[in-house]
C-alpha cells in the first residue's frame, strides 16, 4: 500500500505547486493589471481615505483642503471659492477621477510621491497615518479676485504673471464651474453636477486660459514689432500710413479700424502705428519681414510650444500656415490663422516686461511636506532670451504710448501701465460676429511686477462695437490695480 | 529516506529502532511544545499588527483572544502528552498556527465590517479542542473504528444527504447551497462530519474487501480494468457526489467527496485503473451537470471570464483577484488591505484575504504549512503497520490537501470556485469541529506508528518504515 500512498503524496505536492504557480501568476505577473483595473476600488479607496494635501494661495489661505467625515472615505475634499480657483485646482472626484492640479500633482497630494518617501518612512515608524504633501501656489488672491469680478457675466479668461519669475498670479475663466459637488462622496451628486456642467452651452469646464486658442488680433502686433526690432528696425521705421491697402495678389482690401489714417496719411512710424494700432502698417511690416522671421520671433515667445506644463498642460498656440503674402499680411495683425491661448499672450507681455527674457509660467512655488515644512522650492526657470534688452525697452515705451492712447475705464492713477489692446474678428462672417476683445499689459512700466492678458470673447456686453480698450482693458487694469494695491 | 550508512557501522537496523533494548524512542513532545510556542508568538505578532494597522488600542479584546488561544493549545498539548505521547510533533503546531491565523484574520475582518465573529470562532475552537481531546482520550486505538465501519457509513450517508432532502425551515438554502441544518441558536453543516464518517467507512470497507478489488479484470490499453461487478462502491460514491451537487448545490463538497473516494480506492487496490475510470466518470458527470444546471454554468463562466460579469456573478472572484493582485508579492500588510470587499471573506475567501494582506509570500507560507501538515499525516500512514490505519491516514491527509486545493484554486481562479471552507482557517463551527476530529485521528494513527512495541520480537519485527534508514547491503561474494 505504500507505493500508492507515496504517489498520493506526490499528487499533494503537485497540487500545492500548481497553487503556488497560479498564485505567482495572479500576485506577481498579473498583479499590476489587477491593481490598476478601474473596477478595483482598493487603490482608490486607499487614496481617498488618506488625508490629501492642501493647495495654498500666495497669502497662505488654503484654496483646497479636506474635512474629516465619518463615512468610508475618511476625508472630503473641500474648495474655498471653488469656481474662482477651479481653473487652477481642477477637481477631485471618485467617479470622474482628478483634474487640474489635483491630477497633475496627484502623487504629491495623495502622499505617494517619492519626495515624501522619508516622511512616509517616518510615519510608518511613528504609526501615524500617512498624509499627502501640500503645495504652495503662486496665485495671488487679490489679482484672482479682481479678474474673477471683472469677468462676471462675460465669457473669457484672464491670466496674470510675475514677469521676472513666471509665477502665475491669477488664472480665471468665465463661465466657471464649482469643483465641490464633483468631490462629493455622494456619487449621484457628482454625476448630477458633472452632467450639468457638460450640457451647459457655456462650457464651464473648458479651461479657456490654457486650453482654448483664439485669434489675438492687434495684441499680436507686439510680436511683429519685436521681430522688426530684431531685424534692426526701430520705433521710427516708416511704412504705409494709408487707411486701406490691398492684400498682395488679391483684390481684397485691408483697412484700419474705423478707416483712420496713421502718421501723416502716407507713412507712419512704428511708434505711431502701435499707438493707434494701425492695421495697414503692421500688415506691410509683416509682409516685409516674411513668414519665417515672424515664425522665429513667435517661437522665441513660446507660441509654438505644445509641451508647456504649468504643471497643467497649455495647448500650443499657432501662427497658422501663412501660405502666401496675403496670409502673412493678415497674420501681421493677429488674424487669419493666428491663434493664441490667453496664457501665451500673457507670456508675450511678461517677456517684454522682463527685458526680453522669457520665464516659464508656473503655478507652484513650493512643495511642502504634510507638516508644511518646505521640501522643494521651485526656482524660476528662464526659457530663452526672446528679445534684446534694449529692444524690449523700446517696445515697452511704445506700449506706454499705446496705453495712454487707449480709452476705456479703470485707468489707474500713479501707476504707469504699458499695454496693447486687440479686437479680433473671428468666425466665417467676421463683420456680423462680435469680435474678441484682448488686453495685454504690464505694470509698473519701469519696473514691472505683473503682466496680464485678458480675453473677453464675443465682444462681452458691448456687442459688435466691442474693442479691446472698452471691454478687456478695464478688467486688466483692475487686476493690476488690485495686485499693486493702487486701485 | 536518510543517507546510506557505511557497511559495518552499527546494526542493519535503524538508529531509532523500537527494538533496540535500552534505547527509548523520543516522544518529541518537547519539540511540539516549542513549535506551539512559536506558533503562538507568530499569531500574537499578527494580532498586534492588525491592531496597529487598524488603529485599535490594546483593548481587553486582544488579551482575551490571545490568552484564550494560548490556553486552548496548551491544554491540547497536555492531552496529547497524556494520551498519545508518541504522536507526530509537527501536526498540532501546524493546526494551531493555521487556526490562530484564521482567528486573527476573522478578527481583522470583524473590525472592518463591525462584527464579532472572532469571539464565536474562539468558542468553536474551544469546543473543537474539547472534541479533539475526547477523541484522543476515548480512542486509544484507531483500529477500533474499523469495527463500526458500516455504522459510520450509514450515519455519514444520512448526515450527508439530510440537508438536501429536509424541508426549508430546518435546512434553509444559504447562498444557493442547501447544506445547513438550522437549530435556531446555531446551525451546523452535517456534510463536514459526514466526510470523515464516510472516510472511515470506506477505509474499513475497502480493507475488508481488499482482495476482491485486486482481482484482475481484463487488460485494456495496459490498464487492469476491474470487473464490472466490482464497480459498485465507485458507482455508489459517484451517485452520492452527484446527489450532493444536484440536491444541495454544493459543488465543492461533491468534488471533495469524490476525490477522496477515488484516492481511497486507488491506495487500497494499488491500481491506477480506478483513478482513470473515476476521472472519466467525473468528467462525464461534470459535462452533464454543466449542460443541465445553471448554477454549474455560472460557476464555469465565472471561471473562464469573471470580468465579463464583474459587477454581477463574477463580482466575488473578480474582487478576490483584485485583492490578491493589490497585495502583490509582500501584501498590503495585516490590517492594511481591504479584504472585506470580497464577499464571504471570512469563510470561503479567507485565503484571498490572507493573500491580499500577507501577499504571495504569506499565501505561499500558508500553503506550505498545509503541505507540511498533510505530508506529516501521509508519513504517519506510511509508517503505521495496519492497512486500515494506512488507508484512513492517507485518506485524511489527502482530504486536507485536496480541500485546500479546491478552495485556494477557486479563489485564485485556477479552477472554478466551488464554495468550500479552508480547513482550520475559515470561520465556521462545523468545519472546525470536523477538522479537529480529523487531526485527532491522524495524531492517533501517527502515535500508533511511532509508539515502540513493548515486547520486542527480534528479526521478525520490522522498524517503522518512516524511521528506517536505507542500508547498503554488501553483495554476497
Amino acid at each position: 500500500m505504500n507505493t500508492p500512498l507515496r504517489r498520493v503524496g506526490l499528487a499533494m505536492m503537485v497540487m500545492v505547486l500548481l497553487l503556488l504557480a497560479n498564485a505567482t501568476y495572479v500576485q506577481v505577473i498579473k498583479a499590476d493589471d489587477y491593481r490598476k483595473n478601474p473596477l478595483n476600488s482598493r487603490v482608490l479607496l486607499d487614496e481617498y481615505s488618506r488625508e490629501r494635501g492642501q493647495l495654498i494661495a500666495a497669502d497662505g489661505t488654503p484654496i483646497a483642503g479636506v474635512t474629516k467625515t465619518d463615512d468610508k472615505l475618511e476625508y472630503l475634499r473641500t474648495y474655498t471659492n471653488g469656481p474662482m480657483y477651479a481653473p487652477i485646482t481642477g477637481y477631485y472626484s471618485t467617479r470622474y477621477g482628478p483634474a487640474g492640479l489635483e491630477r497633475a500633482e496627484n502623487d504629491l497630494l495623495n502622499g505617494s510621491d517619492d519626495r515624501l518617501f522619508t516622511r512616509r518612512l517616518a510615519s510608518l515608524i511613528t504609526g501615524r497615518d500617512p498624509k499627502g504633501g501640500n503645495l504652495q501656489l503662486s496665485v495671488d488672491p487679490r489679482a484672482q479676485q479682481a479678474a474673477w469680478d471683472g469677468l462676471q457675466g462675460l465669457t473669457g479668461s484672464a491670466v496674470a504673471l510675475d514677469p521676472s519669475t513666471g509665477a502665475i498670479l491669477a488664472m480665471v475663466n468665465s463661465p466657471a464651474y464649482d469643483p465641490s459637488p464633483l468631490a462629493s462622496h455622494d456619487v449621484a451628486e457628482q454625476k448630477a453636477a458633472y452632467d450639468q456642467y457638460n450640457t451647459d452651452p457655456g462650457d464651464p469646464m473648458l479651461n479657456r486660459a490654457i486650453s482654448s486658442t483664439q485669434p489675438p488680433g492687434s495684441t499680436f502686433k507686439l510680436v511683429v514689432a519685436a521681430a522688426a526690432l530684431a531685424e534692426g528696425k526701430n520705433k521710427d521705421t516708416t511704412y504705409t500710413g494709408a487707411p486701406e491697402i490691398t492684400l498682395p495678389g488679391t483684390n481684397t482690401g485691408l483697412t484700419n479700424y474705423n478707416s483712420t489714417t496713421c502718421g501723416n496719411g502716407t507713412t507712419a512710424t512704428m511708434e505711431q502705428a502701435l499707438e493707434k494700432s494701425c492695421n495697414t502698417y503692421f500688415a506691410e511690416l509683416a509682409g516685409d519681414l516674411g513668414a519665417e522671421k515672424l515664425r522665429a520671433q513667435a517661437a522665441k515667445f513660446g507660441i509654438d510650444d505644445t509641451d508647456t506644463q504649468i504643471p497643467l498642460t497649455v495647448v500650443g498656440s499657432t501662427l497658422g500656415e501663412m501660405a502666401d503674402d496675403a496670409a502673412v499680411y493678415q497674420s501681421g495683425l493677429g488674424q487669419r490663422d493666428v491663434a493664441l491661448t490667453p496664457m501665451h499672450n500673457a507670456v508675450v507681455a511678461a517677456t517684454i516686461a522682463n527685458g526680453g527674457v522669457r520665464m516659464k509660467p508656473r503655478l507652484i512655488s513650493k512643495v511642502l511636506d504634510p507638516d508644511l515644512g518646505v521640501i522643494d522650492e521651485i526656482d524660476p526657470e528662464e526659457v530663452t532670451e526672446a528679445m534684446e534688452p534694449e529692444h524690449a525697452a523700446e517696445l515697452r515705451d511704445m506700449m506706454i504710448k499705446s496705453e495712454n492712447n487707449t480709452g476705456g475705464e479703470g485707468r489707474l492713477s500713479g501707476v504707469q501701465i504699458a499695454s496693447k489692446t486687440g479686437t479680433a474678428e473671428h468666425g466665417a462672417e467676421p463683420q456680423k460676429v462680435n469680435p474678441h476683445a484682448w488686453y495685454v499689459a504690464f505694470a509698473p512700466a519701469d519696473k514691472p511686477t505683473i503682466a496680464v492678458a485678458v480675453l473677453v470673447e464675443d465682444g462681452g456686453n458691448r456687442g459688435l462695437g466691442a474693442t479691446g480698450g472698452k471691454v478687456a482693458a478695464p478688467i486688466g487694469r483692475a487686476i493690476i490695480g488690485a495686485f499693486l494695491g493702487g486701485g | 529516506m536518510g543517507s546510506p550508512v557505511p557497511a559495518g557501522e552499527g546494526t542493519p537496523v535503524g538508529r531509532a529502532s523500537s527494538t533496540s533494548p535500552g534505547l527509548k524512542a523520543p516522544t518529541r513532545r518537547g519539540t511540539e511544545l516549542v513549535m506551539l510556542a512559536f506558533a503562538a508568538t507568530l499569531v500574537t505578532g499578527a494580532l498586534i499588527l492588525v491592531e496597529a494597522n487598524q488603529e485599535q488600542e490594546l483593548t481587553m479584546q486582544i488579551v482575551y483572544l490571545g490568552l484564550a488561544y494560548l490556553t486552548l493549545f496548551a491544554l491540547a498539548h497536555l492531552a496529547v502528552r497524556r494520551w498519545a505521547p508518541y504522536a507526530d510533533p509537527a501536526m498540532l503546531p501546524c493546526v494551531a498556527l493555521l487556526n490562530g491565523l484564521g482567528l486573527v484574520m476573522i478578527h481583522r475582518l470583524d473590525l472592518a465590517v463591525d462584527d464579532d465573529k472572532a469571539t464565536r470562532q474562539v468558542m468553536w475552537t474551544a469546543i473543537a479542542l474539547v472534541l479533539f481531546v475526547v477523541a484522543l482520550r476515548f480512542l486509544p486505538d484507531h483500529r477500533t473504528l474499523a469495527k463500526y465501519g458500516y455504522t459510520f457509513g450509514l450515519v455519514g450517508l444520512v448526515a450527508l444527504v439530510l440537508p438536501g432532502v429536509l424541508p426549508g425551515f430546518i435546512a434553509p438554502p444559504i447562498n444557493g447551497a442547501k447544506i445547513w441544518l438550522n437549530f435556531g441558536v446555531f446551525s451546523i453543516q452535517p456534510g463536514e462530519f459526514a466526510k470523515i464518517l464516510l472516510m472511515v467507512f470506506f477505509a474499513a470497507f475497502l480493507v475488508s474487501k481488499r482482495d476482491l478489488f485486486t482481482v484482475a479484470g481484463r487488460q485494456i490499453l495496459g490498464l487492469d480494468v476491474p470487473r464490472a461487478r466490482d464497480l459498485g462502491p465507485l458507482l455508489a460514491a459517484w451517485a452520492v457526489s452527484v446527489s450532493i451537487m444536484v440536491l444541495q448545490r454544493d459543488l465543492g463538497s461533491s468534488l471533495l467527496f469524490f476525490g477522496i473516494v477515488l484516492v481511497l480506492l486507488y491506495v487500497s487496490t494499488e491500481r491506477a485503473a480506478w483513478v482513470v475510470l473515476g476521472l472519466v466518470m467525473f468528467a462525464g458527470g461534470a459535462v452533464v451537470a454543466w449542460r443541465l444546471f445553471t448554477h454549474v454554468q455560472t460557476r464555469v463562466s465565472n471561471w473562464i471570464d469573471p470580468f465579463a460579469t464583474a459587477q454581477e456573478d463574477g463580482y466575488q472572484i473578480v474582487q478576490s483577484l483584485f485583492g490578491l493582485g493589490t497585495g502583490g508579492i509582500f501584501g498590503a500588510g495585516l490590517g492594511a488591505g481591504r479584504p472585506e470587499i470580497v464577499p464571504e471573506a471570512s469563510t470561503d475567501f479567507i485565503t484571498a484575504a490572507i493573500g491580499e494582506e500577507l501577499g504571495f509570500v504569506g499565501l505561499a507560507a500558508l500553503l506550505l504549512i498545509y503541505l507540511i501538515f498533510a505530508m506529516r499525516g501521509l508519513r504517519s500512514a506510511l509508517a503505521v503497520r495496519d492497512t486500515f490505519g494506512k488507508l484512513l491516514g492517507g485518506g485524511l491527509a489527502f482530504a486536507v490537501a485536496f480541500q485546500v486545493f479546491i478552495v485556494v484554486g477557486g479563489v485564485t481562479k485556477l479552477i472554478p470556485m466551488t464554495g468550500i471552507t479552508a480547513p482550520f482557517l475559515s470561520y465556521g463551527g462545523s468545519s472546525l469541529l470536523a477538522n479537529y476530529i480529523l487531526v485527532a485521528l491522524l495524531l492517533r494513527i501517527s502515535a500508533a506508528a511511532r509508539t515502540p512495541k513493548t515486547a520486542p520480537k527480534p528479526k521478525v519485527q520490522q522498524p517503522a518504515i518512516a524511521d528506517q534508514h536505507t542500508v547498503m547491503v554488501e553483495r554476497p561474494k
